[in-house]
C-alpha cells in the first residue's frame, strides 16, 4: 500500500486520535513519523490513501479534532518517502 | 478468624476491577514508551493507550471532546491548578463550607499572599442545603470573582445542589469549579450539562482507577494559566508553553501506567451504569441507616436523605472518641474505617463535630448488606462498652 498522503498535528494526542476516527470510518489510515518538511511540530503524523482525502478532511472536521494541515505526500508501505514532498491542502478551518 | 470490610471507598476504593489490574500489566508489557515523544513503535504504543483513555472517560464524564480532560496526579493538583489558574490579583473567591483542605488550602494560602479574599456560604452538612440566595448575591457583586464548591461532602456524603449552583454562576458571568472528588464515579455526571467552568475528580476514588491519577475538566473555551511548564513533546521548537489543550496543562511525563488503568476503569464503570451504581450506594445507605437507628449510643452525623448522597455517612458513639472506635472495628471485626477531621475541619464545624470528629464508613461496588451488617454489630458493641464503663465510673 503506498500512501498518498498525510496529516500533521500540532499535538500527537490528535494524531492518536485522528488514527481511531479514520479506521473506525473504515478507512486505511496509520501512524508515520512526521516527514520533517510537512510539520517539525508533533513527532507523529497520520498517513492515508490520497482518494480518501474529500472523507478525511470531513471526519477530522467532524469530530473536532485540531490538526495543522493535510498534505499530498508519497510514502511506502512502511511510511517512508518515496518521493518529494507535493503540496499543502486543506488547513485546519 | 475475621474476615475483612472494606468501608474506606471516601479515601480510596478497594479493590480495583480485574480489568484496571489487567490493563497496567499489559500496559507495561506491550507499550512502556514515553507518550508523545518518540515516533517508534513503544512509544507510539503508549501514545495511543493514554489517547484511549482519555476518550474512555470523555465518554463516561460526558465531555464534548477528550481534549476538555487534563491529566492531573490527583483532585488535589487539579484544583490547585483550577484555583490558581483562575486567580487574579484582588479576586473575590466565592465557597461554601463543606470544602475540603484540598480547596480550602490554596484559597487560604492566596488570602494570606494578599492575593485574593474568600468569602464562605454557610452549608448544611446534614441536608446540602445552602442559601442559594447569597450564592447569587456574591457571585453577582462586583468586581472580578470566581467560585469553589464540593459536589458531594466528604465528611457526610450529602450532594449539594451542584446544578443550580452552576446555573447562577453561569448567569452572573461567573468561573465554578467543581470539587467531585466523592462524587465521579458514583453517581451520574454530564460534564457538559452541569455547565461549570472546571470539574475536578481524583482517579482513585469512585473511577476506581489507582492512585496517582486524577482529571481537571475545562470547559470549552475555559483557557487559564498552567500550574507546570515544561516539555510536552508538541511545539518543540518553541521555548514557551503551548496554548492548547490539553498540552498546555501537562507538561512532564505523565502517570501513562495509572491513566491507562484509569481508562479501562471509566469503560468497566460506563458499561455497568452510573446509575445503577448510584441506585445500589443509596440503598445500601439506607439499609444502614436503617440497621443503626434502634443502636443506642450512636448518632448518625448525616447525610439525612441517603437518596441525596454518595456512599458516606458519618457516626458518634457516646463515651468513645471515634479513633479508638476505629481502631477496635479494624482489630476485632476486620471493619476499615476512618476517623477524626477528614481534612475538613470547617466541614465539621458546622455539623457541631469539631475538634474530635467523626467515624466515617464509605462503600462502594464491591460492599454487601452483610457487610455493612458487620459494621453495626461492631459499633453496637462498642457503644455498650462505652456505656458500661461510664457506668462504672459513676458507681
Amino acid at each position: 500500500m503506498n500512501w498518498g498522503g498525510v496529516v500533521s498535528f500540532f499535538a500527537s494526542e490528535h494524531a492518536m486520535r485522528s488514527e481511531r476516527v479514520l479506521q473506525r470510518a473504515g478507512l486505511s489510515a496509520r501512524l508515520v513519523p512526521g516527514p520533517r518538511e510537512v510539520s517539525p511540530n508533533c513527532g507523529v503524523a497520520v498517513a492515508f490513501l490520497w482518494e480518501d482525502e474529500p472523507d478525511v478532511a470531513r471526519l477530522l472536521g467532524e469530530s473536532k479534532i485540531r490538526y495543522e494541515a493535510i498534505h499530498r505526500y508519497a510514502l511506502d508501505a512502511e511510511g517512508q518517502a518515496t518521493g518529494s514532498f507535493q503540496q499543502s491542502t486543506a488547513r485546519e478551518p | 478468624m475475621i474476615g475483612e470490610v472494606y468501608l474506606d471507598h471516601a479515601a480510596t476504593s478497594w479493590p480495583k476491577p480485574p480489568v484496571v489490574l489487567e490493563s497496567i500489566l499489559n500496559f507495561l508489557e506491550t507499550a512502556g514508551g514515553n507518550v508523545g515523544r518518540s515516533g517508534h513503535r513503544r512509544s507510539i504504543a503508549s501514545s495511543r493507550a493514554v489517547s484511549l483513555a482519555r476518550e474512555q472517560l470523555a465518554d463516561l464524564l460526558v465531555a464534548e471532546s477528550p481534549d476538555e480532560l487534563i491529566f492531573t496526579k490527583n483532585a488535589t493538583e487539579a484544583l490547585n491548578l483550577a484555583i490558581s489558574g483562575m486567580a487574579v490579583d484582588g479576586v473575590r473567591i466565592v465557597t461554601t463550607s463543606l470544602e475540603h483542605n484540598s480547596v480550602m488550602r490554596p484559597l487560604r494560602g492566596l488570602e494570606q499572599r494578599g492575593a485574593c479574599t474568600v468569602e464562605v456560604v454557610a452549608t448544611d452538612g446534614n441536608t446540602g442545603e445552602i442559601d442559594l440566595d447569597e450564592w447569587a448575591a456574591r457571585l453577582r457583586a462586583p468586581g472580578d470573582c470566581f467560585a469553589v464548591a464540593t459536589h458531594a461532602s466528604n465528611v457526610t456524603g450529602v450532594l449539594l445542589p451542584i446544578a443550580e449552583m452552576a446555573a447562577i454562576a453561569r448567569e452572573a458571568g461567573r468561573h465554578l469549579i467543581v470539587d467531585a472528588s466523592q462524587s465521579a464515579g458514583h453517581v451520574p455526571l454530564s460534564l457538559t450539562a452541569l455547565g461549570a467552568a472546571a470539574v475536578a475528580m481524583p482517579g482513585h476514588k469512585g473511577l476506581l482507577g489507582p492512585s496517582g491519577t486524577g482529571l481537571l475538566y475545562l470547559a470549552p473555551g475555559v483557557e487559564i494559566e498552567p500550574l507546570l511548564r515544561g516539555g510536552t513533546g508538541s511545539l518543540s521548537e518553541s521555548e514557551y508553553q503551548p496554548d492548547f489543550a490539553p498540552d498546555r496543562y501537562e507538561s512532564g511525563t505523565p502517570n501513562m501506567t495509572g491513566i491507562v488503568a484509569l481508562g479501562a476503569a471509566a469503560q468497566f464503570l460506563h458499561e455497568t451504569g452510573l446509575d445503577l451504581i448510584h441506585a445500589r450506594a443509596t440503598a445500601l445507605g439506607r439499609h444502614f441507616r436503617d440497621a443503626l437507628a434502634d443502636v443506642p449510643g450512636i448518632t448518625m452525623q448525616g447525610p439525612v436523605d441517603p437518596d441525596r448522597s454518595v456512599g458516606i455517612a458519618s457516626v458518634t458513639i457516646d463515651g468513645i472518641p471515634c479513633s479508638t472506635a476505629a481502631r477496635m472495628l479494624d482489630d476485632e471485626w476486620g471493619v476499615m474505617t476512618r476517623a477524626g477531621l477528614h481534612c475538613a475541619p470547617a466541614a465539621h464545624r458546622s455539623l457541631g463535630t469539631a475538634p474530635e470528629g467523626t467515624l466515617r464508613l464509605s462503600w462502594g461496588m464491591e460492599t454487601t448488606e452483610q457487610d455493612l451488617d458487620t459494621a453495626v454489630e461492631g459499633l453496637r458493641v462498642i457503644a455498650e462498652r462505652a456505656r458500661a464503663a461510664a457506668s462504672r465510673a459513676i458507681a
